[in-house]
């Protein structure tokens, strides 16, 4: 069996389905949010660099390296932003994180 | 130039006074405000000279006003005889209160406002005798009327002094809403609100008709009628003349100027400066004598019963003005402009010897405690004793008199001569000239003869007044004594045509004043006879048997009640006008501006709260419900731009 172009995007949108739901069924931490958007973001790298290998096309690759570069990026500041988080209010969890409840 | 100094120096002298009165203090601005008074007096006595004796004419133009359109108003001051007139009494008597205020409110605190006011009187005052335009005419008829207002309210902080001002604005602004329809009129008319063009085309409409609220009228009957209105409104006449009792809340000296002499005689002149239109209108003019003639005797029979002594003088200024407006409605124009200008120096004496009598009694008005004031301040016994020979008419007929002899036995002559039905107009004045009589003595004997009925303190402490307040009634007795013998010639006498020149107008079919010296001797003799059995009444009620004054009112105690309350005029307004208006006022306020008004606005605002209240309830804070909220948003905006087949045109 030859691996085609309809099997990387399957695992794609099986990834990017995973890390959509591990936004909203989880109920615990934070940071599992954070590595959920990585998740989303890797299914997108996977289409990417398919597409890229399949068109033959080397532009592709190059955005998915840029976009490695900004989820790195964004990890970093999360992170920052959560132990900030954490230091003021002394809990992650994501069922208290509720202050722009009406 | 000397006519433009007279009208300007009194605004001159209120701008000081009431823009610097605080800066320079009181007692400049009375000097102020009083030497200009007496200068633009001098002034308009060498003017009333040149003018009515010269007979010269003048229209000087100070300044264009208003240019638009066909309407081309300028400020232009037109003295003939009949503003010449008019100049010497409103100066004259304004610059002597204007003296004697400085003695009467010297205990008051705020005199540069109070001699501000008084000199912007005198100033819209010459505004208005001066006017040769409508417009002219009704800037100066409104700025009386404003100071009117503001000197009755003088004593502001006296809620029935507040009460009065208002009460003469409003009912004025009934009388003004006639006078601005007639002015209206006689623009839509003529196409010019100019005097002298006014009249040169007046003839011409004579007898036509126009449509007005609906109906096909006489166009001068329509046009005198409303005039007329505004007339009834500022001189008091009756259905409008509550508001001038009421007035006599403001100070004494404010009564004189203003509520005796000049503003309120403002309709007569009126009538007298439209003289051609009013003559071209006898249904008009017959309505006029009606109203004069009633108010004449209404007035009078009020003034009977009343203890106020400052309103049994306003009813009399009521009366006195019934009067003028007889003569001015049979034709005798000169009688009732002769009368005003007599009536101007006796009233304005009674007011101020009233006032000086108040003064020495520590402002105390009610006659009933007054009595035996003779002995203590004499002078002002005297100057009342002169105004009062004058008022009733007193004099040897035939020969001499004081100046109210001759200027109302005019008019009750010109009445009998006018021949109205049953001669109503005559009788209504003969009987008023009885009342007169009695009324005026009444006034004298409650408050100077007899045993006094003030109490002690008061009693010993009543004085004479000062100076100041004695020169001008002293100058007014001589107005009054001989203001009559003097003028009595040129104004209604023989030399009565030259003197006024084209100042009044009479048709050629009115003789009256040929008529008036034609009646039969019986009529010139009635109203000394009414004079004198006026005094026989009041001498035996109030002198010889003080106790009947009471006996009657008791035997004719309905109609002394029927008296006393004024014929129940205010009483009926209020039912009829003041009441309602206060509800339908409550009502709007209550219903209309609370209840639906703000009702609506508040309503929206709170629903607005209310939604909002549970809009917000959905907010729950948690970031998956946004998230979750995200991604149904993103999937079904793409589900319906698929459907749509939105993303072929970018597919290709």
């Amino acid at each position: 069996m030859t691996i085609g172009l309809g099997h990387y995007l399957t695992v794609a949108a099986c990834l990017f389905t995973l890390g959509i739901f591990g936004i909203f069924i989880n109920r615990k931490n934070v940071i599992v949010i954070l590595m959920s958007i990585e998740l989303i973001l890797l299914a997108v790298n996977i289409n990417l660099v398919a597409f890229s290998h399949f068109n033959a096309d080397l532009v592709g690759q190059v955005f998915a390296l840029f976009v490695l570069t900004v989820a790195a990026a964004e990890s970093a500041i999360g992170l920052a932003i959560i132990v900030v988080y954490f230091r003021n209010r002394g809990s992650i969890a994501v069922e208290d994180i509720n202050m722009m409840k009406g | 130039m000397i006519y433009a100094a007279i009208v300007l120096l009194p605004l001159a002298g209120a701008l000081i006074a009431g823009l610097f009165g605080r800066i320079i203090g009181d007692r400049p601005s009375e000097i102020i405000t009083t030497s200009f008074l007496f200068l633009a007096a001098v002034l308009s006595w060498i003017v009333f000279v040149q003018v009515a004796f010269g007979h010269e004419t003048h229209t000087v133009q100070l300044l264009r006003w208003i240019t638009s359109g066909e309407l081309d108003v300028s400020w232009t001051l037109k003295v003939d005889t009949l503003t010449a007139v008019m100049l010497v009494v409103v100066t004259t008597v304004s610059s002597l209160v204007h003296l004697y205020s400085i003695g009467y409110m010297h205990e008051d605190d705020s005199r540069s406002r109070f001699f501000a006011y008084l000199s912007l009187f005198t100033f819209a005052m010459l505004m208005l005798v001066t006017s040769d335009n409508l417009i002219q005419m009704f800037f100066g008829w409104e700025g009386v009327g404003l100071a009117s207002y503001l000197l009755i309210g003088f004593w502001y902080k006296k809620p029935a002094a507040n009460a009065a001002a208002i009460k003469a604005f409003v009912v004025n602004r009934v009388g003004d809403f006639g006078f601005a329809l007639g002015i209206f009129g006689l623009f839509f008319v003529f196409r010019t609100v100019n005097f002298d063009a006014i009249f040169a085309a007046v003839p011409g409409v004579a007898g036509k008709t126009f449509l007005f609220a609906g109906y096909e009228v006489d166009i001068l009957t329509t046009l005198s009628l409303l005039l007329f209105m505004g007339a009834m409104g500022k001189s008091a006449q009756f259905l409008l003349h509550t508001w001038l009792p009421d007035a006599m809340e403001g100070p004494t000296p404010v009564s004189a100027l203003i509520h005796a002499a000049t503003m309120v005689t403002a309709g007569v002149f009126m009538v007298a400066r439209l003289s051609p239109i009013f003559e071209l209108a006898p249904h008009a003019l017959a309505f006029v004598t009606l109203i004069g003639a009633i108010t004449a005797f209404f007035a009078a029979t009020v003034a009977l019963v009343q203890n106020d002594i400052k309103r049994v003088v306003a009813y009399s200024t009521c009366s006195q003005l019934g009067y003028m407006f007889v003569a001015c409605g049979v034709g005798a124009y000169g009688a009732g402009i002769f009368h005003l200008f007599t009536h101007a120096f006796f009233k304005a004496l009674l007011f101020l010897g009233s006032g000086s009598v108040i003064h020495a009694m520590h402002h105390e008005q009610d006659m009933r405690a007054m009595g035996g004031l003779r002995k203590k301040i004499p002078w002002t016994f005297a100057a009342m004793v002169v105004g009062t020979l004058s008022i009733t008419g007193v004099g040897i007929p035939h020969l001499t008199g004081f100046s109210g002899f001759y200027s109302k036995d005019a008019i009750i002559e010109a009445a009998y001569a006018a021949n109205t039905p049953n001669n109503y107009a005559f009788w209504l004045l003969v009987i008023g000239a009885l009342m007169t009589a009695f009324y005026s003595w009444r006034l004298i004997f409650m408050t100077f003869y007899g045993e006094t009925r003030a109490d002690h303190h008061t009693y010993d402490h009543a004085h004479e007044s000062p100076a100041n307040m004695m020169v001008p009634l002293a100058v007014l007795s001589l107005g009054a004594i001989v203001a009559g013998v003097a003028f009595a010639g040129y104004f209604i006498g023989h030399d009565e045509k030259e003197f006024w020149g084209a100042a009044l107008f009479r048709s050629d079919s009115n003789h009256i004043l040929h008529e008036m010296h034609g009646v039969p001797e019986w009529v010139g003799y009635s109203s000394f006879v009414a004079m004198l059995i006026g005094f026989g009444i009041a001498w035996l009620y109030y002198i010889r048997a003080p106790w009947l004054p009471a006996a009657t009112a008791r035997a004719f105690k309905p109609l002394y009640q029927f008296l006393l309350n004024k014929w129940y005029f205010d009483e009926l307004y209020d039912a009829i006008f003041v009441r309602p208006a206060f509800a339908i006022g409550r009502f709007l306020w209550k219903g209309g501006d609370g209840a639906v008004i703000d009702g609506a606005i508040d309503g929206t605002a709170a629903g607005v709260g209310r939604v909002t209240e549970r809009v917000v309830k959905l907010q729950t804070g948690y970031l998956y419900h946004y998230a979750f909220a995200m991604l149904i948003g993103v999937a079904a905006l793409l589900t319906w731009l698929t459907y749509n087949g939105l993303f072929v045109g970018v597919s290709k």
